[in-house]
């Protein structure tokens, strides 16, 4: 059986129907045991304090921000190069999903920010980053809603996501191109140097994972509802025309 | 109760924001899937499509 398969709308709604339960119900659970283990059952940081526990919506957020771009670029390559319908929808649908998550992770990063730079903001390359792939979201989305005719709309907002990848990548690696500015490294790098201690890395681990399910909960239903609206558009014109 | 000292303030404010955008996002995904299908069984019902 091929991947390409499940490039039929038929066939993904039939397979998304059955995942879907369980998918949902495996975010809720890891969602839920992350950021209750976190925020109930984490120490204290010995310079951070209690802000520490902001790691456990800040960490996971940000790597949904970027991650669903990059799912995005993926979907957007797809329609470019073999014309799936499905996975222009899929795009489509992240989106939402993916602006969400940027701006927890840069709503977070400042309230954990004012504290422990003594700022809510400054002009560093990763929070710079966020700030403009948050833009290119906004952008994308506007871009879907502005143009009428869909396979037009996934051809442009395609070309749109190729070049805001650059910023999803940067977002992900500034912190290593440019070694200036108030954010810390890597969270969760292999690199030698000071390590995150197990007793936060695992709770993060949960709501990382949480954070992935509850992603693509969301855009599993997003792209089912995308694949009906596209239906039903397609059903009004075949009425308009009888 | 978790004990947040001073940062308390920081602290539940960026969990409040964090599950009220995740929960915003998740009441508008469900409203608008219920909404395209109740749609679109309507139409295919009318059209005589589905079963």
């Amino acid at each position: 059986m091929s991947i390409w398969e499940y490039a039929n709308p038929r066939k993904f709604m039939q397979t998304s129907a059955w995942a879907l339960p369980w998918v949902a119900g495996l975010a809720v659970v890891t969602l839920l045991t992350g950021l209750v283990w976190g925020f109930f059952f984490t120490v204290d940081d010995y310079r951070q304090g209690a802000t520490v526990k902001i790691l456990f919506v800040h960490v996971p957020a940000a790597l949904m921000a970027v991650n669903s771009w990059l799912m995005m670029l993926v979907c957007s390559l797809i329609w470019l190069i073999r014309r799936h319908h499905v996975s222009a929808l899929a795009a489509k649908a992240a989106a939402p999903v993916g602006v969400t998550m940027t701006l927890i992770a840069l709503f977070t990063g400042a309230i954990w920010g004012q504290p422990m730079w003594g700022t809510w903001w400054a002009w560093d390359p990763r929070l710079t980053s966020f700030l403009i792939l948050f833009l290119f979201y906004l952008g994308y989305i506007a871009l879907w809603e502005a143009i009428e005719d869909p396979d037009t709309a996934a051809d442009l907002t395609s070309v749109l996501c190729l070049v805001g990848s650059i910023f999803a990548l940067l977002s992900r690696y500034a912190v290593n191109f440019w070694n200036q500015g108030l954010h810390q490294g890597a969270s969760l790098s292999l690199a030698p140097g000071e390590r995150m201690a197990m007793a936060f890395k695992l709770p993060l681990y949960v709501a990382m994972a949480g954070f992935v399910l509850l992603f693509v909960t969301l855009v599993l239903i997003r792209t089912r509802t995308e694949i009906r609206a596209r239906r039903l558009r397609a059903l009004e014109a075949r009425g308009r025309m009888a | 109760m978790v004990e947040l000292g001073k940062y308390a303030g920081p602290v539940l404010a960026a969990y409040g924001v964090s599950l009220g955008l995740v929960l915003a996002l998740v009441w508008l995904t469900l409203w608008k899937s219920r909404k395209m299908r109740r749609k679109l069984e309507t139409l295919e019902r009318e059209m005589g499509l589905h079963g």
